[in-house]
């Protein structure tokens, strides 16, 4: 706040200067009145569900809740080291990282192909981006629906189709071992359409001039890709590896739909920890000191990015 | 904004399209058929009737004696009726009180000079990074608190301010020439006069890019309304499918639940069939929703 100005002295003289200041700051207070009261309505619901809510966080996590047996009280740093020890807690940290590193790395490049192949204008290519955007539209939720049946072991449209050539029928979101990478597939499918979009706005900023230049030299395609090309994606690809790292915390209505976090935990991702210790073992200490641990990570992540993105020569 | 406005249909050839060799547009129309699969399995299992039996559910040939008997079965078992007036009034709640708040914002913000400014900017940046899902759980007992647990108002409120809206009318009020005002001025009109008169309607094309985004981020949400609402006649849609989906996995009724499927999304692939460049230009705007 610019507030302070430097006029106001450190000790007042005399009474005279003080009121001067409180003049002045009454008079500011007027002129910004009109501003405060604009912004009234929308700082109203950030303080209650953004602001107070990270507060609430904070505190919730410092304290067990009263239980039939015992009150309220303050337990410090009892449900992060809590929640730090609990195996279940653990394992979705890392099925999260698997799932983050396996969904963003291959949605990234598939979107960047997209974007490659679909940049000309031509009539086909409209209907083809029109095709890869569809699932970013529709709810998790639903996508959820229709992959249970292509998962579906036996008579489901992957084992009918392309199952019957394995050795053996795996049941997709039956087995540990698979059930995460199954997962994985329908956020790809979901994302990349909407990663491509970027990409294609990102290709815009390419100077034609250039790339006319680059080809009068004979520089081939894939020397035209690796260095005019994916320099100019460079903020491009950051930004959309933000999002897709969020994206990778924040969307869990597949987990609820699909695997209830199982089998034996194989598909569990934090968001849906934080849920269960929440609504199913009503333990909002923990829950809360998840989700302390989860914020704090993703904020130090976001902030690290956005540092990457200044020090660069204009972000998107 | 311009540039984003001419992607959808006139992307210009900054690639020259030389750039992906033949092998690489092959592919990528390979992988547009594989994304359209569940689309198509969706339509196919739909329409065909129960009678021909789980083994040839998987099949992506359509039946040659489609039948609407999933649309009705799942309409009546789902009560997709009631869940589909819960999200629009979601969604159109969310979007009528944000339509006030982001216009007041964002006026402030584009045309007020005040005391702490940038630290108030700050604060409302701040909701970009916070990602409100995560905050689900002191949430949840905010609106417990409030009294609201269990209601439509419950599940509209989180979202009633909206960063992302703010920071984009800002934008479009930033661009509107300081003259139309002065002169409005001039001939005695009050704040609110101005913005009615002057700013919102100059500003429509950014109104319904936001009407876009968040209509579409709120008829899709899952999670929040799954914590807040408890009676069944009060689920929205997404609520809604995964119940009725996990009754009918149990007796294999597929094509009811592809039909319930279709039912939940497609109000909104209709509108991005017949409004598409404008539902590109919106979701490359939005960045971070």
């Amino acid at each position: 706040m610019s507030l302070a100005e430097p006029a106001a002295l450190p000790v007042a003289t005399s009474a005279a200067p003080r009121l001067n200041v409180l003049k002045r700051f009454m008079e500011r207070f007027k002129t910004s009145l009109p501003a405060y009261l604009l912004l009234l309505p929308s700082l109203v619901f950030l303080a209650l569900f953004t602001y107070g809510a990270m507060g609430r966080v904070l505190i919730d996590a410092l304290y067990q809740r009263a239980t039939p047996k015992a009150p309220v009280r303050f337990v410090g740093l009892d449900n992060i080291s809590a929640v730090l020890a609990d195996p279940a807690f653990t394992g979705a940290v890392v099925n999260n990282l698997i799932y983050a590193l396996g969904t963003a790395v291959p949605s990234i490049a598939l979107a960047l192909l997209f974007a490659l192949a679909l940049s000309r204008t031509r009539a086909v290519n409209s209907a083809l981006r029109a095709a890869l955007f569809l699932p970013v539209l529709i709810p998790m939720v639903a996508a959820s629906a229709l992959f249970l049946f292509i998962f579906l072991p036996n008579v489901g449209l992957l084992d009918y189709y392309i199952g019957r050539l394995l050795p053996v029928l795996p049941n997709w979101l039956g087995d540990p071992d698979i059930a995460l990478t199954a997962i994985m597939v329908i956020t790809i499918w979901k994302n990349a359409g909407y990663y491509m979009l970027f990409f294609l706005a990102g290709l815009q900023a390419v100077p034609e001039d250039v790339m006319e230049a680059a080809h009068l030299d004979g520089a081939g395609p894939y020397m035209r890709l690796r260095h005019i090309i994916l320099p100019e994606l460079k903020p491009t690809l950051l930004f959309v590896t933000v999002i897709a790292t969020l994206n990778a915390v924040t969307q869990v209505d597949h987990v609820f739909v699909m695997t209830q976090g199982g089998p034996s935990n194989a598909t569990n991702l934090v968001l849906f920890y934080i849920y269960q210790q929440a609504v199913e073992h009503y333990d909002i200490g923990k829950a809360s000191a998840a989700t302390l641990l989860t914020l704090a990570a993703l904020m130090g992540l976001t902030a690290l990015s956005f540092r990457t993105m200044a020090n660069r020569e204009g972000g998107p | 904004m311009k540039l984003i406005d001419t992607l959808w249909k006139d992307a210009p050839l900054a690639t020259r399209g030389e750039i992906t060799p033949k092998l690489g547009f092959a592919l990528t129309v390979l992988l547009a058929m594989v994304w359209l699969i569940p689309f198509l399995w969706m339509g196919v299992a739909t329409l065909r009737p129960a009678s021909d039996g789980i083994n040839t559910m998987a099949e992506l040939m359509p039946s040659l004696k489609p039948t609407l008997d999933n649309i009705r079965d799942a309409w009546e078992i789902g009560d997709f009726p009631r869940y589909t007036i819960n999200t629009t009034i979601i969604c159109t709640g969310i979007l009528l009180v944000q339509f006030v708040t982001i216009t007041l914002a964002g006026f402030a913000f584009a045309r007020l000079e005040f005391a702490g400014k940038t630290l108030i900017f700050y604060l409302f940046l701040m909701q970009l990074m916070l990602v409100p899902v995560l905050l689900i759980v002191p949430n949840l007992s905010l609106v417990a608190q409030l009294g609201l647990y269990d209601t439509l108002t419950g599940v509209m409120m989180p979202f009633f301010a909206s960063a992302f809206g703010t920071f984009l009318m800002r934008q479009a009020f930033e661009a509107i020439p300081t003259e139309l005002e002065d002169a409005a001025l001039i001939d005695g009109a009050g704040l609110f006069q101005r913005i009615r008169h002057i700013y919102v309607p100059l500003s429509m094309p950014s109104f319904s890019a936001f009407a876009i985004i968040s209509v579409t981020s709120h008829w899709n949400d899952f999670l929040w309304p799954l914590m807040v609402i408890n009676s069944p006649d009060k689920r929205p849609l997404t609520v809604g499918l995964s119940v009725f989906t996990k009754t009918a996995e149990g007796t294999q009724a597929w094509g009811t639940i592809a039909a319930g499927t279709l039912m939940v999304i497609a109000p909104l692939l209709v509108a991005f069939l017949i409004f598409q460049k404008r539902f590109i230009s919106s979701f490359v705007t939005s960045g971070i929703k």
